[in-house]
């Protein structure tokens, strides 16, 4: 057996093996090489895998051997692949940038600690990506969320703390929810292969139980999707911790929970009978429609530049749960689609604001001013992401928008696409108080921004700006992998 | 792909690459302004290099990007957005003469920004011309906005920013909450968004759904600022006048007029708006048009700053276009399309009349215009012949559109239309009239003696386009072939 049958294992043992030699070898080069070459030989993977299965079909690994219900399934179809390859990408870019940013944000003596939880959070969120099994889900979305608490504490302000502290509350909530949820499945169905489940719950289906389990997963995993009005942990977490950070979670963490919640309603719960058994569909239309509109409108009213996009990163979530709430195929296509562009977008924002934040010693509105005449291609790079925030043509955000508008339509529900559109607007209005501050005002004399921003941290932020412009002009990849994954869950349910 | 001479692509890339060039030769102003005359003569010539074939009914035509199934970037060129490209290239050359002298005699901060962003939005400007469907339209539209955003806030003051936010606000909001939805509704109605002679939605839709989707598009595309959605005309005023000038009398504004001639005609199709129904979907937006007509009339006469008078004129104007081509009679059309190179020459010389007023004069408002006539007679010479355009008055080249508007309006029987048009015309005269009277007949107090005539390239600019004013009223044969040809397709 050659090597290739073992890339699902690997995908998530690469990472994981890296974490302990980064504390092993502490030194001051080495955890950064490694944590490297780990996620960029991740990345690989990431895309050999997403080639066999367009190739090849869903891949099923049992972890040594043991065979699918009793043993760990990993299991690789459509949406598994685009998810490893979002992840792994964007870990692979979020590193490099990594190793000049925390130079200036964390203490020297805890730079080991930072790859090292770091890889332990790629571990967490490509495993849950991957894995088939839902008690693994739940082991590895705590590994990813216990990693997280750390590298939000690893910020330099002492808020840092208090925001990991929030998470941490928050996360265990979320997470124990899941976990009862789970044992409420296996109490009814005996199993813990999610596809196994899913085939067992035809039986009981619609028992009190079950409904038990869905209603305590969707509210677990909503804490940690950030689902409005369950989002309260998200700005504080984003605004505190080191750069790196925010944009490795701005660009993964919340889209890996939107995954798990597609996967149990897809492949676990069956969609139509989910949605039609208790009022999901409308309580998760009207939640998506507060946040995009609450969560816009107070991201207007920021005076910190991380605090805003975290709080569009929360409308922006809107979007992703609103084309969920559709049950349609379209609408599917456009809540993956924006898993990916969404992702592309926030990632780019919070790695420039880094470069911000290095340069100028923060983010307020206040110490930014002038940022146009200081750094040009930065702030020019912020506002070609707001243009993909507010959905111009062009940009990756666009094509999301359209996706949603288009499934708003074949639900003849013309009411939503002027809502949808209006709290577009409402990203205008954001995204142009960063430009009016940027370029309408004098830069401040008592901020000497004389650092420059070193390559390693412009080249990646750079490469997602582009990827920002690119994928919003050739959709092959983004909307073609949708499109066959709505296919494929929606197929696999009728 | 890479025949250069005879490909659409050309002229947009030509005023991009002339922007980069200008942003690098931006230590040496001479070099500069050199770019940009450069560019936009070679723009010039590449638009009338595809003249010949337009004429010879074989526009060419090129996809570059294809988004989504059905969903192109494509370009094509047909005869009224030849037209209008002639016009915006055309019109460049003279502006860029003008923007030299004004930027230079009032020592304008950020020049290069100012030039590189108006080659910019020149490339966009052709971009809607040339658009081959909607959806690249729609994107070139959104781009223009963004691109002359920087030029409207220039001074970079309170004001600026605050005429920003409006033009921006409207634009972009009237655009993204109409506009779009519009493309979307169009796109899933029709498999594409093609411009398609004859309407891409005819027999597609009923008539409700017809008149819905012209209400989208017409407030969508708030450039042509049909009332409600003309607030950002006068807000843009801010900006410098050769900003206000070209942008506001030619590329911006025209690409609004343009886009709704181009979707009446190309997406809709004028037979089929005509038969849905008994009084055709676009009756309402006839007579809406005429309110927005008669209504920005009044405003502008009680207006006494120059050009919030010229910038409510133009919003008057403009309605003239879009009420002609809802009228969706053929002589109308032609009397609209010609009216948008009618109205571009016209407003272009009056725009840089009151900038060469505030160059040489430091005057904004009206009542100060007492006999400066006399002090700068070229300059008022040209208004004079501009006002003439905007009245209808022969010899210049306002008559004759108008008087195409008017026919149209007389074979469709439309007396309403006709009503509005004879009751604007007496408006527009007794809002230019009083100008020429002041500055020619008043005699002009003591402390003006001062001053005399602009910078001579500002002079040059303007008696050049009302030569152009004269000239069409003349041999008005180019544009009315290409209005024809529109309509003939």
């Amino acid at each position: 057996m050659t090597i290739a049958t073992h890339l699902p294992a690997l995908q998530v043992v690469i990472p994981l093996v890296a974490a302990p030699l980064t504390v092993l070898l502490r030194g001051r080069h080495l955890p950064y090489f490694i944590s490297l070459a780990a996620s960029w030989i991740a990345l690989v993977i990431a895309l050999l895998l997403w080639q066999q299965v367009n190739a090849h079909g869903t891949i099923s690994y049992a972890i040594g051997k043991w065979p699918a219900p009793w043993g760990i399934e990993y299991r690789v179809d459509q949406l598994t692949a685009f998810m490893l390859v979002l992840v792994s990408g964007i870990a692979a870019l979020v590193l490099p940038y990594s190793r000049a940013s925390i130079e200036n944000e964390v203490p020297p003596q805890q730079h080991y600690l930072f790859y090292t939880m770091f890889s332990l959070c790629l571990t967490g969120l490509l495993g849950i990506s991957i894995t088939g099994d839902a008690f693994n889900i739940f082991v590895f979305l705590e590994i990813s969320s216990l990693s997280t608490y750390v590298l939000i504490a690893l910020g330099r302000n002492r808020r840092a703390l208090i925001a990991s502290y929030q998470y941490l509350i928050m996360g265990t909530i979320g997470a124990t929810f899941i976990v009862i949820g789970i044992g409420l499945l296996y109490l009814m169905t005996g199993s813990l292969n999610l596809a196994d489940i899913g085939r067992r719950l035809a039986q009981v289906q619609g028992t009190r139980p079950v409904l038990a389990a869905l209603a305590f997963l969707t509210v677990g995993i909503s804490l940690k999707l950030a689902l409005f009005p369950l989002h309260q942990w998200l700005p504080d977490a984003y605004a505190h911790a080191p750069s790196a950070v925010s944009s490795f979670l701005a660009a993964t963490a919340t889209k890996v929970a939107v995954y798990v919640l597609i996967r149990f309603y897809f492949s676990v719960f069956d969609a139509s009978q989910v949605l039609s058994q208790l009022p999901m569909q409308e309580m998760m239309l009207i939640l998506a429609l507060a946040g995009m509109f609450a969560a816009s409108a107070i991201a207007i009213y920021q005076t910190d530049l991380k605090r805003l996009f975290a709080y569009s990163s929360v409308a922006q979530i809107g979007y992703i749960i609103l084309g969920l709430s559709f049950n349609s195929p379209t609408g599917l296509t456009a809540t993956v689609v924006h898993l990916f562009n969404h992702g592309v977008t926030k990632g780019a924002i919070f790695m420039l604001l880094g470069a911000v934040t290095l340069v100028m010693g923060g983010s307020t509105m206040a110490r930014i001013q002038g940022l146009g005449h200081r750094m040009p291609l930065v702030s020019f790079g912020i506002v070609l992401c707001g243009l993909s925030l507010i959905g111009v043509p062009g940009t990756v955000g666009f094509i999301s928008k359209w996706y949603l508008l288009l499934a708003a339509i074949e639900q003849g529900q013309g009411w939503l696409v002027f809502l949808i559109l209006l709290s577009s607007l409402l990203a205008v209005v954001y995204v142009w108080r960063f430009v009016e501050a940027a370029y309408f005002r004098e830069p401040r004399k008592d901020i000497d921004a004389d650092t420059r921003v070193p390559w390693s941290m412009g080249l990646p932020s750079g490469l997602l700006v582009i990827a920002c412009i690119y994928f919003g002009l050739d959709t092959s990849f983004t909307v073609g992998s949708s499109v066959k994954i709505a296919e494929l869950l929606f197929g696999g349910m009728r | 792909m890479f025949d250069l001479i005879g490909n659409p692509l050309t002229c947009l890339v030509v005023p991009a690459l002339g922007a980069a060039l200008i942003a690098l030769a931006g230590r040496s102003p001479n070099l500069r302004e050199a770019m940009t005359l450069v560019t936009a003569s070679v723009l010039l010539i590449c638009v009338l290099s595809l003249l010949p074939l337009v004429l010879a009914g074989q526009g060419p035509s090129i996809t570059l990007l294809t988004l989504l199934p059905g969903l192109q970037l494509a370009l094509h060129i047909e005869p009224l957005g030849m037209l209008f490209a002639l016009i915006a290239s055309g019109l460049w050359i003279v502006n860029s003469l003008y923007s030299i002298g004004y930027m230079r005699a009032n020592k304008e901060s950020n020049q290069t920004r100012f030039f590189v962003c108006f080659a910019l939005a020149i490339s966009a400007t052709l971009g809607i011309a040339f658009a081959g469907n909607l959806l690249t339209l729609f994107v070139f539209y959104e781009l223009l906005t963004l691109v002359t955003y920087p030029l409207v806030t220039h001074h970079g003051d309170a004001q600026a920013r605050q005429g920003g936010r409006t033009y921006l606000g409207v634009l972009m909001g009237t655009s993204v909450l109409f506009l779009l939805p519009a493309l979307l509704i169009v796109w899933y109605t029709a498999g594409s968004t093609d411009f398609v002679a004859g309407g891409l939605l005819a027999g597609k839709l009923g008539h409700s759904a017809m008149a819905g989707l012209l209400a989208l598009c017409a407030f969508g595309i708030g450039k042509a600022a049909l009332m409600p959605m003309h607030r950002w005309l006068p807000a843009a005023m801010v900006a410098p006048t050769p900003v206000s000038a070209l942008l506001h009398a030619v590329a911006v504004v025209k690409a609004g007029v343009f886009s709704v001639v181009k979707v009446i005609v190309y997406i809709f199709g004028t037979d089929s708006l005509m038969q849905s129904g008994l009084h055709g979907a676009a009756d309402w937006l006839v007579v809406l048009a005429g309110f927005t007509i008669l209504a920005a009339s009044v405003v502008a006469l009680s207006a006494d700053n120059l050009k919030r008078r010229l910038a409510y004129s133009t919003i008057s104007q403009l309605s003239y276009v879009t009420m002609s081509a809802a009228i969706l009679a053929p002589l109308s059309l032609v009397g609209a399309i010609l009216h948008i190179a009618a109205h571009a020459v016209a407003k272009i010389t009056l725009f840089f009349a009151a900038g060469a007023i505030y160059t040489a004069a430091h005057k904004t408002d009206i009542s100060q215009l007492d006999g400066i006539g006399r002090r700068m007679p070229w300059t008022m010479g040209a208004f004079a012949i501009g006002a003439l355009s905007m009245i209808g008055l022969p010899p210049a080249v306002g008559f004759i559109s108008k008087w195409y508007m008017l026919s149209g309006a007389m074979a469709a029987q439309h007396w309403l239309v006709v009503g509005v048009i004879a009751i604007s015309t007496l408006l527009n005269a007794s809002y230019f009239l009083p100008i020429i009277y002041r500055a020619f007949f008043v005699a002009s107090p003591p402390e003006d003696a001062g001053h005399g005539e602009a910078p001579r390239l500002m002079v040059l600019a303007l008696c050049l386009t009302a030569a152009a004013t004269l000239l069409l009223f003349f041999l008005p044969d180019l544009p009315l072939t290409l209005a024809r040809q529109t309509l003939v397709r």
